[in-house]
């Protein structure tokens, strides 16, 4: 019989559940995303973010068990990440997760939210375990992290290298807002910068001898030569006409997302080289990137596993592959398990 | 003159770049008391994770202070508890209440708010404000510091006496 799992994820401004069988076959992947509703502060906001996951969750675990012909109880154990991520936001899953495993009578997994992303590459026809095999390099980058991860064996992590201020998925958020863009800013970015004629170029901040990053200084570079081309702010004296702000903007944003994906993926097959991994393994919202996606693949000597960018941002199904595997290994979770905001990988 | 009393000072520095506001931090770090609070405002850019970080290593904290942007607040632990907070997406002072703050502003640690203006009105007025704005070239940053609590007058002075960091000006009791 297939242990089929029920994953919960409310850690930041997604509501997600998804129903996965035996930890590789996703049989639904259900999300809510708030980013519409968040978009006019240029980020989350965490307590209008609780008050939505409370409104959106129950119909998002309907819409995953009923999406795959199951009820509730046909849901062989719930699974819900527990952290990191924002307090409120991580306790609205948590505290559903609970009531359905007890009232049910299921057992109950607790998953880290950064260990879930690693597992979303369970889900695509690879299994990376068997092929390209352990040990995994593993690149977890979003809005709030960004972590290389060696991946030893299944639930084994050692954290090799981290940025050192701010993550690459808040670095995109803020630049796009210094750009006038929407949120989030990766995929604004993304979108702005196609056709660009690469006119323009930002540091680097290579961090030499340590697998750390650093996007701050990037960050300030950006501001600096928004403001010198007259795109920042909008609404300056010599604030350009909307055709050549158009342009001009396309430029700044290629030249921030070309910095950002250089160092990344450079840094990435450097640590994979390195530790003399079988293979490297992506996830995270920023992974949904395609120049990134682009440029790792054809910088990496060894096989990349990449999940569609649905399974890169923030779903319940990374959650429940993640949770097989805690289970195969005989994990028990108590009932009493509180959310831990900080929760660290490796 | 007691802590009770009003002493409004103002003290506007100028750095030359990330390092001395690294540096204009650590200073500040090390001064540090138990109950300090730093309300630290200013566009993107302008230096406020900088500071705080040199502000953590001044107070002993091992490793890197990262953004708290994501998570809104993160403990650190030096010679005292460091509070690092980030109102950046805080929709106004109803949410930053919500938060909570209280541990982090009266809990005897130090507590460092970046994005403070996004909730003024909630925030002790016994603290240090730092306002941050960009120089008049590249990598120049100005900071004015300002406060209403003689708690903060020897820190300032002392600051004014630094050497890297150039002093524009100093009043005190400009009511």
């Amino acid at each position: 019989m297939a242990l089929r799992i029920l994953g919960i994820e409310t850690s930041c401004d997604e509501t997600a559940a998804g129903v996965v069988e035996d930890g590789r076959v996703l049989r639904s992947n259900v999300i809510s995303s708030q980013a519409e509703l968040h978009s006019r502060y240029g980020g989350v906001v965490p307590e209008v973010a609780s008050r939505q996951h409370v409104r959106d969750l129950a119909p998002v675990l309907e819409r995953a068990v009923e999406s795959c012909g199951m009820g509730l109880e046909d849901v062989d154990a719930v699974a819900v990440t527990y952290g990191p991520g924002l307090a409120g936001s991580l306790l609205t899953g948590l505290n559903a997760a609970k009531a359905v495993a007890y009232s049910l009578g299921k057992p109950f997994i607790g998953v880290n939210h950064l260990e879930a992303h690693i597992y979303a590459s369970w889900l695509t026809p690879a299994n990376p375990a068997d092929a390209p095999g352990f040990p995994l390099a593993c690149l977890v980058a979003s809005g709030g992290h960004t972590d290389l991860l060696l991946m030893e064996g299944h639930g084994v992590y050692r954290l090799v290298g981290r940025t050192r201020d701010d993550a690459a998925g808040e670095a995109f958020d803020k630049a796009a807002r210094i750009l006038g863009l929407g949120f989030p800013g990766g995929p604004e970015i993304q979108r702005v910068a196609q056709g660009a004629a690469g006119g323009f170029s930002l540091p680097r901040a290579w961090m030499r001898d340590t697998h750390d990053f650093s996007f701050s200084g990037l960050k300030t570079a950006l501001l600096h030569l928004a403001q010198g081309q007259g795109v920042y702010p909008a609404d300056s004296e010599n604030a350009l006409d909307d055709g050549a702000m158009a342009a001009a903007v396309r430029e700044l944003a290629a030249a921030f997302q070309e910095s950002v994906v250089d160092v990344i993926s450079v840094k990435l097959v450097e640590m994979a080289r390195k530790y003399g991994v079988r293979g490297l393994v992506l996830g995270g919202g920023v992974t949904a990137n395609a120049r990134l996606r682009e440029e790792i693949l054809r910088r990496s000597p060894l096989p990349v596993i990449i999940p569609p960018p649905v399974l890169c941002t923030d779903n319940g199904a990374m959650v429940a592959a993640c949770a097989y595997y805690q289970h195969q290994r005989g994990e028990q979770w108590p009932l009493e398990l509180d959310v831990e905001p900080g929760l660290p990988l490796g | 003159m007691g802590d009770g009393e009003s002493a409004a000072l103002t003290l506007t520095l100028r750095t030359g770049g990330a390092e001395q506001t690294w540096r204009l931090g650590c200073v500040v770090g090390r001064q540090a008391r138990p109950g300090d609070v730093y309300l630290l405002s200013g566009p993107l850019g302008a230096g406020k994770t900088c500071f705080t970080q040199g502000l953590a290593r001044g107070l002993g904290v091992e490793g890197y202070v990262r953004s708290p942007t994501f998570v809104l607040m993160t403990r650190h632990q030096g010679r005292l508890t460091l509070h690092h907070i980030d109102l950046y997406r805080i929709g106004g002072a109803a949410e930053a209440w919500d938060l909570g703050l209280d541990e982090q502003l009266f809990g005897g640690g130090v507590c460092v708010i970046e994005w403070a203006e996004r909730a003024e009105e909630l925030l002790p007025e016994e603290a240090l404000w730092l306002e941050f704005s960009y120089g008049e070239s590249g990598d120049v940053r100005e900071i004015v510091l300002d406060t209403e609590s003689a708690r903060y007058g020897g820190l300032l002075e002392e600051l004014a006496a630094l050497s890297f960091a150039g002093v524009e000006s100093l009043d005190a009791g400009a009511q």
